[in-house]
């Protein structure tokens, strides 16, 4: 468990004031033209050795992609970071930006000066209406106080920093998407390579990361990748914000060490499972995209990118889903199905034209009206969307039917027959 | 989602007078290009048709399409796959709340059918519909990032959030009546912590 002296997020909840009075309070901006005096290269390196990865979804090693970028082009540079937090069971990224936004702009400043980046732009979700106005209202604070701007914090480091807000696209999550719709573009991913380190951004070398990634940069380098490697196990290292959903006693946002054991993270922070624990269905650990864990996978498994990996499944964004045996499994999977469906962007065949038939097919599942030979069919199709798509979201609808179908395979072969006999 | 959600159509329609900008947007209009690098004034067409929505009630038409086309030296075609992309845009007419309920299993997992039918029962409309008196327009939505604090809806810009069936039926109530509601959790959470 965290202890209350190593955690990062000390306003995640907005209990005391959110803007610079506060932040500073808490140590934001404490010694930021001192971390600007140190080389770039030993920024990254720094990030590098704390092990921070990506809190985004994909858990890539965040100092490593900072040293994709290329030195000294004498081009523009460009940090983006992704504040499109649309994974459904995700809603840690909007805690950040409400409740402590200079963490965020902190983070933006000093990774900016590691990528040699003079603009950075945060491209926040539109339905976020009310985080888009506090992120404004703190980026302003930063420019009053000279925090950000020409000569950051005194650093001889110019920096600019604005807000662009997306427009309820899902797909604009994904990196390329996202500098498509920076550019006033319909959100469609490219394809990769060229990566965006060497041409993102108006063709420039960009790099894009996540809030969570972004807001935790300032602290690693006040306390030291020491004492953040000291927190959790090696290669899962740090803390890191959960978001718990569905059948529990009080869903919740929390801050915890990396590869908490899921079982303790629900019954400490959630009050346990709706029902008790052996009410427990299933638990979706990392968002929706994310295959789902059966109830004895439940028990053991501890929260981090390798061991949710070897238990079949992933750490994602750490959006938690719950569901008891009081609701049907299957609906959840459906209800998935119908939002990728919804926000496939339409460029790749496969996805376009599978998610809306595994869309059908997992209605016809709801009812039980699909046959054992055609469950096979449907495991058989998503296999054929998964790997074949430009970007990962036909990766993304097909791992929840198959985390179905390996988990319950039996239960809806059952549910079929029970439907045969009845009709 | 139904071809009648107003943000989700590609039938845009015409309102019948040419689009003026205000002179206040026109200001606005002057910093939000200033982000962008002066050979990229494209990027700011996403900004710009949240300020035609905002001028005309809450929709755009074609006429916006066209100002904001000149505005930025675009072709229209570009503004239009802009706006009939992204779900925000509203390409028909709207009433005055727009009513968004979150579909997606976390919420439904915490019981918002059955905030969807308070809300089509007390505004008397269905999902995809507008009310007789134009005050209410009701959609359905995926998941719109606020997953611990499920049920929830969006009304215009603001969220409420840890609905009830109860107090679905206030916030509609005041609607009507025209008293303030307050925005965020209803179960007085200050966000989403254990409580």
């Amino acid at each position: 468990m965290l202890k209350p002296q190593d955690r990062v997020f000390q306003n995640l909840h907005g209990q005391d004031d959110a803007f610079l009075e506060g932040a500073r309070k808490r140590g934001s901006w404490s010694n930021t033209k001192e971390i600007l005096s140190k080389e770039q290269n030993e920024v990254i390196e720094l990030v590098k050795s704390s092990q921070l990865r990506g809190r985004g979804g994909a858990g890539f090693s965040t100092g490593l992609k900072w040293s994709f970028m290329p030195k000294d082009t004498g081009k523009q540079h460009y940090l983006v970071v992704n504040a499109d937090e649309s994974e459904p069971g995700t809603c840690k990224d909007r805690e950040i930006i409400r409740n402590d936004p200079h963490m965020l702009i902190e983070g933006c400043l000093i990774a900016s000066y590691a990528i040699q980046a003079t603009k950075c732009y945060i491209y926040i979700r539109g339905e976020y209406h009310y985080e888009y106005l506090q992120l404004e209202k703190a980026i302003q604070e930063a420019y009053d106080k000279n925090l950000i701007g020409k000569n950051a914090c005194g650093s001889g480091f110019d920096f600019d920093l604005y807000v662009h807000r997306g427009a309820g696209a899902y797909i604009c999550g994904e990196e390329t998407a996202l500098l498509e719709s920076l550019e006033g573009k319909k959100g469609q991913p490219r394809l990769k390579p060229p990566f965006p380190a060497g041409v993102g951004l108006y063709g420039m070398p960009t790099t894009i990361n996540n809030v969570e990634s972004i807001a935790v940069v300032p602290t690693i380098l006040r306390r030291g990748p020491d004492w953040f490697k000291s927190i959790g196990k090696e290669n899962n290292t740090g803390t890191k914000i959960f978001c718990i959903s569905g059948n529990v006693n009080n869903p919740c946002t929390v801050e915890e060490e990396m590869g908490i054991p899921l079982k303790e993270l629900i019954e400490k922070h959630a009050g346990g499972v709706e029902g008790g624990w052996n009410n427990l269905k299933a638990i979706i650990p990392g968002g929706s995209s994310t295959p789902m864990l059966a109830k004895d996978v439940c028990e053991t498994v501890l929260m981090n990118f390798d061991d949710l990996r070897a238990n079949g499944s992933g750490l994602g964004t750490a959006g938690v889903i719950v569901v008891n045996k009081d609701n049907n499994i299957t609906e959840v999977i459906e209800r998935f199905a119908h939002f990728y469906k919804h926000e496939s962007c339409g460029q790749c065949t496969p996805c376009r034209e599978g998610t809306g038939w595994m869309f059908r097919m997992m209605q016809k599942l709801v009812r039980g009206e699909i046959s054992p030979e055609q469950i096979e069919l449907l495991e058989n199709v998503t296999k054929q969307v998964e790997g074949h798509t430009i970007c990962a979201l036909g990766d993304a609808a097909a791992w929840p039917i198959q985390g179905l179908i390996k988990n319950f395979k039996s239960e809806l072969i059952k549910n079929y027959k029970k439907k045969l006999k009845a009709s | 989602m139904s071809g009648n959600h107003p943000g989700l159509s590609n039938t845009f329609i015409h309102s019948g007078e040419k689009f003026e900008w205000s002179k206040e947007n026109l200001q606005s209009i002057k910093k939000i290009i200033s982000r962008y690098p002066s050979e990229r004034k494209q990027s700011a067409v996403m900004p710009l048709l949240y300020l035609a929505q905002e001028q005309n009630d809450n929709w755009i038409s074609i006429e916006c399409i066209e100002t904001i086309a000149e505005t930025l030296s675009m072709p229209k075609i570009r503004v239009t796959e802009v706006a009939s992309f992204y779900s925000m845009y509203n390409t028909q007419p709207v009433g005055k709340n727009l009513i968004q309920v979150c579909r997606t299993s976390p919420c439904w997992l915490r019981g918002s059918n059955k905030i969807t039918d308070t809300i089509c029962k007390e505004t008397k409309c269905q999902i995809n519909e507008t009310s007789e008196d134009n005050l209410f327009t009701v959609v359905e939505v995926e998941c719109l990032g606020a997953c611990s604090n499920g049920p929830m809806i969006q009304i215009n810009n603001d969220f409420y959030e840890d609905l009830d069936e109860t107090s679905t039926k206030q916030i509609i109530d005041n609607i009507k009546n025209d008293l303030p509601n307050k925005v965020g959790s209803q179960k007085g959470r200050r966000s989403s912590e254990n409580a």
